[in-house]
């Protein structure tokens, strides 16, 4: 039961680096000396970053008010209390009144807060149909059934827009009074609601059904608004650039919030008087109270800030990199020692042999 | 198509064949000869069921359809699939591993509407791809064993046919039960049969038997009875009668049953007359038989237990840390539920951010928590751990040259080996006796010559070159087979050569020896170079010297007629056939001339070629007809034949297989005696004596030897043209160079036994005319047969003294270069001494009770009073480099036991030679009768070796459960273990595995002798099961199958045995030294890269799925995940995936050469030092922190901003991937241009991937959005600086870890790895520097650990302590003796052992 194998030469496998694992390697060997100055070097430039990051997030001013009305002298109380028990709270207005002894310098963001507010909870945060918040009219007809229960009325209607997130649309609506000496007149500081959301968002991912004889309103015919909105979509906005599935107010809160105390972006200051801040004086902030938070024990707050090449004011980054750049340089004169002791040990045993 | 149906056919009859099979049977009273037989080794499958075989004839259709129908055919199949089963059965397959089965249960419960999180599509997805991939595998290896089969069933052979009234060539897949086959010399056996006709005139074929118990002997059998009588051949159809037989079993020294003819007259039939599949016809033109066990039914087939599904320790290892992690993600998913529970119960309303079911209902926290758990589980599923193993399939190492990896998934296994299982013949030597030296007359004559044309024979010399290159030049002129399937095939001109001289070139360069064609007949083994200085003292030699015997003699030619006896000794001491190499089966100087009819052209050249050659040389071819004299000499040998015949009981056999004589009984046919053909020079016959005497006769002989050490004995003693010419029962012709023919004539052959251990011969030599005995035997027993006063005075006895010592001398020697060695003695008698010892021989060989100590007896009265007229050294030639291999391996700490079939002395000269035993290691030899004896002498020598070596023994003690046995390396005391196949099945019994192993564990190395393949593969399973270690079988013959597939690793050696072994194995490869580079370089590197990868694995995927963990803590436990799910599932299937293969596939932590010299660091895959429990979950904690950091470093960074859920995953994926693949970088321990370019392919994958995907998907995948999210953050500086701190954050522990062990604590593999660096000379330093270091810490340790008792042992050695520190020289002697009272101990063992008598080992 022998068979010959083929001729010798045949299964001789090539001789190559490759095959015979014979690659040039590079060989990391780890030890004190390699890492020491990598410690050191890594050290200070993290230090150096850290020191950047701190100070530029501690240039940046923040100015916020807890208006939910648990607490507090403004009228946002009575609002809260109003809110309790009702289904469709009543409207209600209250104000937070603030001054500024110098210049708030710009440009200024207007952001609403919300705490305890979970909207990366799963079943919520897919309860939308992007299709449809696309402008493709079969999906404004027929909306996706991760919408459900708000995929359609109890009448049939479908509803546009669909889904618990469009219906749970923030309501509360802000505007900020100057008052450029005391007791002088309030002036309405102008917010720009426009450039609040992503480009991208409002130009290329949401866009409106395309207009039926150039209205709107006849292109959302045949559909119902959520449940929770007094108004259609069409109408949120006077604008036409910014009604629709385009509103911008609409199209933030559209982006889900990734932790459950999120900020949203309600308005820039950069108008007219205001592109370089807001100048010192008394501020009112008038507030109309919709949205109910105490239900889930969140709260509402108003913030106004400024922002930074980083972005808003976070010391934590800043910190971190101290903080680690710290632990490098300390690590590395630990490696330091290593280094040394260990040289010692070595010509130590080079003595010996 | 038919073939198909045919094979639908074979497998319903063997569905239905067991019920069919009682119907048919049972009528049949059989027990009258098949239950008598007593109690059975090895259970057979059914005791009691048997078979009926009738010829596969026409005139018998009616009852071979009863009886034989539904017998197997003989077509084979190894598969394990089909084209119709293959898919389930593949499945099954790969279902025995866990994960593939949780990935099932997981892909299974997505399709259950309710808790379905992705599509369904997505999900089967991974488990889809990976399952099709090992199909495909699977399916291409099982396809291999297809073509195998198909080319093994399609081989052909010659079957009777009725129709065409002749043997007509059928393939072995055709042949059937009942079928009458004919099988030409050197055709292997197709199927079991029983033997019918032989052409040869003694009625016995001889088959060799390698390629089913590794002996690569001949073995004789013996045509049944009442058609030995038949000189023509046996007429199919004539054959009238029925075999019944047993039913097919796997006990391959048992057959049973009887042929009834057709007057009901019954002959027994028994494992004489059964030819085995595998076999292969020798030394016989011809045999008829008819088949009675086929395809899958023959004992060969059923000695192959069944492949088995080998799984890597590693992968058993990783299949319960899957469990592991599936626990953990359990404990997860239950935090998760629980949490969501608690989140949920905070709200007393439904909260209009949780959405109520459809029907109105909140969703129940566990329902949600399941969702959860899901969401997880999917994940983690997307996560791969499942890579893992189809890493480890795919991974194919490239091995070096002319080794096959024919398992892909265990080559881890081969560097955690820590037990070794060796066949020896064909595994560790080349299976090949060689002559190397010997001592005539107290004078050593060392061959130099030859030693150094033996050290030329590099294996791929001796193959591949021509033979002019040896310095030797041809000795053998035997025409060479082209195809091993048939040997008579000339391969060129035949007849004689011109005999260069000594030394001589080129000149007369014949065939080139191709292939081994006789057995024992390689080149090497034949051709013997003489030495010079006895090749002068052979040109003393005159026909003078004899003639004139009664003249008084000078002292030196005393010496050459010792030369002359003991080379008369070597060529016919013996039991060796002679016969033509180009036609072995013929034996010269009986029938081949006349009694042969003729069968084929070439035949006729070949005779013709034959007789030129004679008639130039011998002036008559029929002189000398009958033997001179010698009235009772052919009574007494055949007298003895008889009684030889009578002995061939099968204990008998076993014990000693040169008592079957090949001689046969020559009484039947008296054929013309052709004696005296003196061919060769005819200048030679004039007396003239060449310059150089030392050359054989150039005849055409060929030596079919029963044992090696036989034919090497002949041709050494044709290489001083002391040419053994014919032999017959009667006579034997030597063709003494010098002297011209001689004729003996042959009067008696005491056959070896291994209780003498000698065989004799006695002639009545032609020349002095005097009864002459020639005894050749191990030395310790012919030294004290030698006689003490010799009867030619004073000056002979005191040079018998002289000639005593030097050779006791030299045989020292020998036994310490690990030869066998041989004394050769002669006896002269006078006819009246002889007649009277002829006289009670006779009365013993015809007494009935006691026969056997009275033929011992009468042995005794005949061999003693010798003179010593030499010794042998002969050497079973090791392969090349196995001494360096094993002396590795042991340093690697692998235990070494070898499992042979060979005797006991062979098996430990061998473990001497190939260093597998050490001279001063202490032996321990098992050789018992009984049980009860056994067991005795297990708890002697336990005892012993408790008090030697107290330390070691409490750590081994099986009974503690100890996984792993410690290496008793530093201990001291080495000690090895010789078991015999006998003792083995008593150690082998329930009740004695635990002192056996615990017995074992103590030594260093184990040898079992006279193993049966069962055994073998028995005693690797009790190994591997009970002390639950890494087994690894190598053998190269059919014999080892079952060992290696019973071992974790099974090793083939693709060598001379035929590919029965390498079919089984797992590696295949062609020499024993390999194997040390394949378990220390490969086994090492497959072992570290391999752990290290399914570490990886786990460790990417826990920190990864943790980072979603994380985030749940911020969602309600809802089960959000803020990654894209295209993202998810592509980050472990695309992003990550190709780093951590090309690191399993290159990563060297250490170079080969570094592993190859300190064969220590293998120590580290044995103990699982890469993968220990604690690696494991020190790795878990690692991810575990590292996802921390991973997540929280985001979480801080955009805690209160406007972040939304898919923008804040995106640097937590991002910084991930930084991390998960600079780990695998401070993990490296070499980075090639392969390895930058996988990295840095993977890490721009990823980002094109983000950036083209952020792109186009505006609405793709519902529910997550990437849309414009990476190119947002490619222009936000704080995406940048957080993926930086994170990573760095995250990869600093592990960091700064491997940078303190490299300097404060480095592994040795580290520290090895620091030798790679340096220059060849600092290497070679470091190196020593190594090994002492090494050996001085285990001196200082283990004399730390035992000072007393080493102190003890020096101070008082006891009987066996001083045997164990024997030195060298007298071990070997001290060795035989051992082996002697151990044979006498045995037998009255039972009585001895109430006194306590201690273990053999003390004899």
């Amino acid at each position: 039961m022998t068979w010959s194998a083929a001729a010798r030469g045949a299964h001789q496998p090539d001789n190559t680096a490759f095959t015979q694992q014979r690659l040039p390697a590079w060989q990391p060997l780890l030890s004190a000396s390699i890492a020491l100055p990598l410690f050191f070097c890594a050290g200070l430039a993290f230090i150096g970053l850290g020191l950047g990051l701190f100070y530029s997030s501690n240039g940046i001013k923040e100015l916020e008010y807890d208006y939910t009305g648990t607490a507090g002298p403004g009228g946002c109380s009575a609002c809260a209390l109003a809110d309790r028990g009702r289904a469709p709270p009543p409207p209600c207005w209250c104000a937070w009144h603030f001054s500024l002894p110098e210049l708030f310098p710009g440009p200024v963001y207007l952001y609403y807060e919300l705490t305890n507010f979970y909207q990366n909870n799963r079943r919520y945060s897919v309860s939308r149909d992007d299709a449809q918040l696309s402008g493709l009219p079969s999906a404004l007809r027929h909306p996706a059934n991760e919408c459900a229960p708000y995929q359609r009325r109890a009448s049939g209607l479908p509803i546009a827009p669909c889904g618990a997130i469009a219906n749970s649309l923030f309501n509360d609506s802000f505007s900020l009074w100057h008052q450029r000496r005391a007791g002088g007149p309030y002036v309405e500081v102008p917010l720009d609601r426009t450039g609040i959301a992503w480009w991208t968002d409002c130009h290329v991912k949401f866009r409106n059904p395309p207009p039926v004889n150039g209205s709107l309103a006849l292109a959302f015919h045949g559909t119902a608004p959520p449940p929770n909105w007094p108004r259609p979509v069409y109408a949120l906005s006077p604008d036409p650039n910014n009604t629709g599935f385009v509103n911008q107010d609409f199209v933030v809160w559209m982006r889900t919030a990734a932790l459950p105390t999120f900020r949203k972006l309600y308005a820039r200051i950069r108008q007219g008087n205001y592109s370089a801040g807001l100048p010192r004086g008394s501020y009112a902030v008038n507030i109309t109270y919709n949205y109910p938070v105490r239900a889930f024990g969140g709260r509402k707050l108003v913030v106004l800030s400024n922002i930074s090449w980083m972005g808003g004011k976070n010391p934590f980054l800043g910190i971190a990199y101290l903080a680690v750049g710290s632990l490098c340089i300390l690590v590395g004169f630990v490696m330091l020692v290593v280094y040394i002791r260990y040289q010692d040990q070595n010509d130590e045993d080079e003595d010996e042999e | 198509m038919t073939e198909f149906l045919r094979w639908a056919r074979y497998h319903w009859q063997r569905l239905t064949g067991g019920t069919n099979r009682d119907d048919d049977e049972r009528p049949y009273n059989y027990s009258s000869l098949l239950a008598c037989g007593g109690k059975t080794s090895q259970t057979p499958k059914v005791a009691g069921r048997h078979r009926v075989v009738v010829p596969h004839l026409r005139p018998f259709k009616d009852e071979y359809e009863k009886f034989s129908g539904t017998y197997v055919n003989n077509r084979i199949r190894t598969t394990k699939y089909t084209l119709l089963n293959f898919v389930p059965r593949n499945l099954f397959e790969q279902f025995h591993r866990a994960a593939n089965l949780y990935f099932l249960f997981l892909a299974v419960l997505n399709w259950v509407p309710l808790v379905e999180a992705f599509q369904k599509e997505i999900t089967m997805l991974p488990l889809v791809v990976v399952l099709t991939i090992i199909a495909i595998k699977d399916g291409l290896e099982d396809y291999r064993k297809y073509k195998i089969d198909k080319q093994i069933n399609n081989l052909v052979t010659k079957v009777y046919s009725r129709k065409e009234k002749k043997y007509v060539d059928q393939c072995w897949k055709d042949v059937a039960v009942g079928d009458f086959i004919r099988l030409s010399c050197n055709e292997v056996i197709p199927a079991d049969m029983v033997l019918l006709f032989s052409t040869d005139p003694d009625k016995i074929c001889h088959i060799e038997t390698s390629g089913l118990d590794g002996e690569s002997n001949l073995k004789q059998r013996q045509v049944v009875r009442g058609y030995a009588e038949q000189d023509s051949e046996v007429d199919p159809e004539k054959f009238s009668s029925k075999i019944e037989c047993e039913s097919p079993n796997n006990d391959l020294s048992r057959f049973r049953g009887y042929l009834e003819h057709s007057n009901k007259e019954r002959v027994g039939l028994s494992k004489e007359n059964l030819l085995l599949r595998g076999c292969t016809i020798r030394n016989t033109e011809a045999v008829v038989g008819i088949v009675v066990y086929a395809g899958h039914e023959t004992k060969a087939m059923l000695n192959n237990s069944g492949p088995r599904y080998k799984r890597s320790k590693l992968e058993r290892r990783a299949n319960t840390d899957v469990l592991w992690c599936v626990l953990l993600l359990f404990v997860m998913c239950l935090t998760g539920a629980l949490g969501h529970g608690i989140w949920l119960s905070k709200y007393e309303n439904i909260i209009f951010f949780n959405i109520p079911e459809p029907d109105g209902h909140v969703i129940s926290p566990v329902l949600a928590g399941f969702y959860m758990f899901w969401t997880m589980i999917i994940l983690l599923q997307l996560g791969q751990i499942y890579f893992i193993q189809s890493d480890v399939d795919f991974y194919n190492e490239k091995m070096d040259s002319t080794v096959q990896c024919r398992a892909l998934n265990i080559t881890e296994d081969l560097g955690q080996i820590q037990y070794l299982f060796s066949d020896k013949t064909g595994t560790l030597t080349e299976n090949k006796m060689v002559f190397r030296r010997c001592s005539v007359a107290g004078f050593d004559y060392c061959h130099e010559e030859n030693a150094r044309r033996l050290d030329s024979y590099q294996e791929a010399v001796s193959e591949d070159e021509d033979s002019a290159d040896t310095p030797s030049g041809p000795v053998s002129t035997t025409a060479r087979p082209r195809a091993p399937s048939c040997r008579t095939v000339p391969n060129g001109p035949l007849g004689s050569k011109p005999w260069s001289p000594l030394g001589g070139s080129g000149e007369g360069a014949s065939e080139v020896p191709r292939s081994r064609q006789a057995a024992f007949s390689s080149p090497m083994e034949t051709d013997v170079v003489p030495d010079t200085r006895l090749l002068d003292k052979f040109s003393q030699i005159t026909p003078q010297l004899f003639t004139p015997l009664e003249e008084p003699v000078p002292n030196p030619p005393l010496e050459i007629l010792y030369i002359v006896d003991f080379f008369i000794a070597l060529a016919i001491c013996n039991t060796v056939v002679v016969s033509a190499p180009n036609q072995p089966r013929q034996k010269i100087g009986l029938s081949s001339l006349s009694g042969m009819p003729i069968k084929s052209l070439e035949e006729i050249k070949n005779l013709f070629q034959r007789l030129s050659v004679r008639r130039s040389s011998s002036p008559s071819l029929a002189s000398g007809k009958e033997p001179t004299s010698g009235v009772p000499n052919a009574f007494v040998s055949r007298l003895s034949l008889f009684s030889r015949m009578k002995l061939a009981s099968p204990v008998e056999e076993e014990a000693s297989p040169t008592s079957e004589s090949p001689q046969g009984s020559s009484g039947t046919s008296p054929c013309p005696t052709e004696v005296a053909r003196p061919n060769g020079d005819p200048g030679l016959m004039g007396g003239q004596v060449g310059p150089c005497p030392g050359q054989p006769s150039a005849a055409p002989l060929c030596y079919e030897a029963e044992s090696p050490d036989e034919a090497a004995l002949v041709y050494a003693a044709r290489a001083y043209r002391c040419t053994l010419q014919s032999r017959s029962p009667e006579q034997l012709v030597v063709d003494f160079a010098a002297l011209g023919p001689l004729t003996f004539q042959l009067l008696h052959i005491l056959p070896f036994d291994s209780v003498r251990k000698r065989m004799s011969v006695v002639v009545r030599h032609p020349l002095s005319n005097q009864v002459v005995v020639y005894t050749k035997g191990a030395d310790s027993v012919i030294m004290e047969l030698l006689s003490v006063a010799s009867p030619d005075g004073a000056s002979r006895e005191k040079q018998q003294m002289i000639i005593r010592e030097k050779t006791q001398k030299h045989l020292d020697d020998y036994a310490r270069r690990g030869l066998r060695t041989l004394c050769i003695a002669k006896k002269v008698m006078s006819d009246t001494e002889y007649e009277e010892w002829l006289r009670n021989h006779f009365l013993a060989e015809t007494s009935i009770d006691h026969r056997e100590e009275l033929l011992l007896e009468s042995a005794m009265r005949l061999e003693n009073k010798l003179t010593l007229l030499g010794a042998t050294g002969i050497e079973d030639r090791l392969q090349e480099g196995v001494p360096e291999s094993i002396e590795a391996l042991q340093r690697a700490g692998i235990k070494i036991w070898m499992l042979t079939g060979d005797k006991q002395e062979t098996a430990v000269n061998i473990a001497y030679a190939c260093k597998l035993l050490e001279p001063d290691d202490k032996l321990f030899i098992l050789n018992t009768q009984s049980k009860d004896a056994c067991e005795m002498l297990m708890s002697t020598i336990l005892k012993e070796l408790r008090e030697k070596n107290p330390a070691s023994n409490v750590r081994t003690s099986v009974s503690e459960g100890l996984p792993q046995p410690p290496a008793t390396q530093g201990s001291g005391l080495r000690a090895g273990l010789i078991i015999t196949g006998k003792t083995l099945e008593f150690a082998l019994q329930e009740s004695l595995q635990g002192p056996f192993l615990e017995l074992t564990a103590c030594c260093q190395a184990v040898i079992c002798c006279r193993a049966t393949p069962l055994q073998k593969s028995e005693v690797v399973k009790l190994v591997r099961s009970h002390l639950r270690v890494m087994t690894l079988a190598i053998g190269d013959g059919a014999n080892d199958v079952s060992m290696i597939q019973v071992a974790d690793v099974g090793i083939g050696i693709s060598g001379q045995e035929g590919m029965q072994a390498v079919m089984a194995s797992d590696f295949a490869i062609s020499q024993f030294k390999h194997l040390g580079k394949l378990l220390l370089v490969h086994g090492h590197w497959c072992y570290a890269r391999l752990a290290n990868m399914i570490l990886y694995f786990f460790y990417k995927n826990v920190a990864y799925v943790n980072l979603l963990f994380w985030y749940q803590f911020f969602c309600g436990f809802s089960g959000t995940s803020m990654t894209d799910y295209w993202v998810l599932i592509l980050f472990n299937l695309l992003f990550t995936s190709a780093p951590p293969v090309i690191y399993g596939v290159l990563e060297k932590d250490v170079s080969a050469e570094t592993l190859m010299q300190l064969p220590e660091l293998y120590k580290r895959g044995q103990k699982s030092e890469a993968y220990l429990p604690l690696t494991f979950w020190i790795t878990l904690l690692d991810a575990f922190y590292q996802s921390l950091v991973c997540f929280f470093m985001p979480y801080y960074t955009y805690q209160g901003s406007d972040i939304d859920i898919f923008t804040f995953g995106n640097p937590l994926n991002t910084a991930a991937l930084f991390i998960i693949i600079l780990h695998l970088v401070i993990e490296s321990k070499s980075l090639t241009w392969i390895h930058m370019l996988v990295i840095v392919g993977s890490i721009l994958s990823y980002l094109v991937f983000a950036l083209v995907f952020g792109a186009m998907c505006v609405t793709c995948n519902p529910p997550s959005n990437p849309y414009w999210i990476m190119q947002e953050h490619m222009l936000d500086p704080v995406f940048y600086l957080v993926c930086v701190l994170t990573t760095c954050v995250a990869l600093l522990p592990r960091f700064i870890y491997r940078v303190l062990q490299g300097s404060l604590f480095p592994s040795p593999v580290l520290r090895a790895q620091h030798l790679d660096r340096l220059t060849p000379e600092e290497r070679t330093e470091a190196l020593k520097k190594w090994s002492r270091a090494g050996t001085t810490g285990q001196v200082t340790a283990q004399y730390a650990d035992h000072p007393a008792a080493k102190s003890e042992k020096r101070a008082t050695p006891g009987p066996s302590a001083a045997f164990a520190r024997m030195p060298a020289p007298s071990r070997a002697v001290e060795r035989r003796s051992v082996s002697v009272h151990e044979t006498v101990l045995d037998s009255d063992f039972c009585e001895k052992k109430i006194s306590g008598m201690p273990g053999p080992s003390k004899g």
